[in-house]
């Protein structure tokens, strides 16, 4: 249960670690918070030669709303900052249901925003809440900077599309929109434990209270982060009765294919994925038609 | 590999402390093997039993999960600066004591480290948010309900204590 040797750089700059990222490739790693990080390399399922640490980079930390559509957010940013900043939990409010979820106290005190993305764990909430909400990240090397929707960053088990020379230095939300309700729920054996099923939910009221957009994403039911949202555009035009959203329910559980695990069932996870996705439309909707 | 050494300075419970380590030494090890302060425990050395919380810079964190020579710089704090040097228990310790909190003991150093910066911060906490706050610490004797009242407890007496 130690660490495998390595060689440890703490990084003096962003262009500092890009360098030794392209230098070594796949034989370095980023250490952000290390909460998913050093446990991988505890075990020795990681073996990094060498060990680029980013935690006194702190311009890559931070949260910057000077633009009115959209929150961007360093990846350094921990999510005990993220808990504790009530104008960001407002602004994108997924975010206030899902945080609670990540593990325990001692671990988001550390934990950063861009290494959870970059970890790419598909039982963690916010891979799901990026393509809920269709953030943008934003990744760089020492060749240049590139951005790649959420929808094509997460491509696999534990696997991003970010190369061996890159590092997600930012991640761009954009802000709840008016006549927006958002909710996230998701069941876990125990408090902090990784989630069964998760789902989060984005709903969009024209003035007549008919839904005008829908996004639906679910967390722990596949090998990536799931975009259900396909499985709720019935829901678009009409005022979302809970025989639409109960039909909505169902396809979400015939749209995704979990695994089951030692926990769960593969048919459990199915049947909570479409429990879920029900309370979670019902409270997005309480929430968009009283502007919560 | 040939060995990656660094130098370190940091002080624990306020006292300086300057070595030469090795960069995988976890801090949790350092804390144990290389200032001989064994009273921070370790359990399960990947973050789940929360066994290894001590404060950095009065945060509460896993010392199983960050690198000694991370800690370089900071103030850390630990079990064995709880009590004063004449051995007069803390408020949280007396609590733990007198509500019978611990039973093989294991799993205590952790519980009074999370929830010295927890009351800290919530100093009139509900009995769910003092669960919710042990939920990273796992008590194998499983002894949760007398560490709960121990915490109520222990919020109510360092109110009293406050200025």
């Amino acid at each position: 249960m130690k660490p495998a040797p390595f060689k440890y750089v703490a990084a003096s700059s962003l262009e500092h670690a890009l360098l030794l990222k392209a230098e070594h490739g796949d034989e370095a790693r980023f250490l952000a918070g290390g909460q998913s990080l050093i446990p991988t390399m505890n075990f020795r399922l990681a073996r990094p030669s060498v060990l680029i640490d980013i935690n006194g980079l702190t311009d890559l930390a931070g949260i910057d709303r000077s633009e009115a559509a959209e929150i961007r957010v360093g990846a350094l940013t921990r999510y005990c900052d993220l808990e504790r900043n009530y104008d960001f939990l407002k602004s994108c409010p997924l975010f206030g249901d899902a945080l609670p979820h990540i593990a325990h106290p001692q671990i988001r005190n550390r934990g950063t925003i861009g290494g959870n993305l970059s970890h790419a764990d598909p039982a963690s909430e916010l891979p799901a809440l990026a393509v809920a909400m269709e953030a943008r990240m934003r990744i760089k090397s020492s060749a240049g900077e590139r951005e790649s929707l959420a929808s094509e960053f997460f491509q696999g088990l534990l696997t991003t599309d970010i190369g061996s020379d890159e590092m997600l230095v930012e991640i761009a939300y954009p802000t709840s929109k008016p006549r927006s309700g958002a909710c996230f729920r998701e069941v876990a054996r125990r408090r902090g434990d990784f989630a069964l099923a998760g789902v989060a939910a984005v709903v969009t009221l024209d003035q007549q209270q008919r839904c005008t957009a829908v996004r639906l994403a679910l967390c722990g039911v596949g090998e990536t982060p799931v975009d259900a949202s396909e499985a709720a555009a019935s829901l678009i035009g009409t005022d979302c009765s809970d025989e639409a959203i109960d039909a909505v329910a169902v396809e979400v559980q015939g749209a995704i294919e979990p695994c089951g695990n030692v926990h769960a069932t593969a048919d459990y996870q199915r049947h909570i994925a479409g429990v879920l996705a029900k309370r979670t439309l019902t409270t997005a909707l309480q929430r968009a038609s009283h502007g919560v | 590999m040939a060995s990656d050494r660094h130098d370190i300075a940091l002080s624990v419970n306020g006292t300086a402390y300057r070595r030469s380590i090795d960069s995988r030494m976890l801090l949790s090890d350092f804390l144990r093997h290389e200032l001989l302060l064994a009273g921070t425990h370790v359990g399960c050395e990947h973050g789940v039993c929360g066994a290894c919380t001590i404060l950095l810079d009065g945060v509460a964190i896993r010392s199983c999960l960050m690198l000694a020579v991370q800690a370089n710089g900071y103030e850390l704090s630990t079990i064995e600066g709880l009590a004063t040097k004449s051995g007069a228990l803390n408020p949280i310790q007396q609590a733990m004591h007198e509500r019978h909190g611990l039973q093989c003991g294991y799993c205590t150093p952790g519980i009074l480290m999370t929830m010295t910066a927890f009351l800290k911060e919530h100093p009139s906490p509900s009995e769910d948010e003092v669960r919710e706050a042990l939920s990273g610490n796992i008590c194998r004797c499983t002894g949760y309900q007398n560490i709960v009242d121990a915490m109520l407890a222990a919020a109510e007496a360092l109110r009293a204590a406050a200025p």
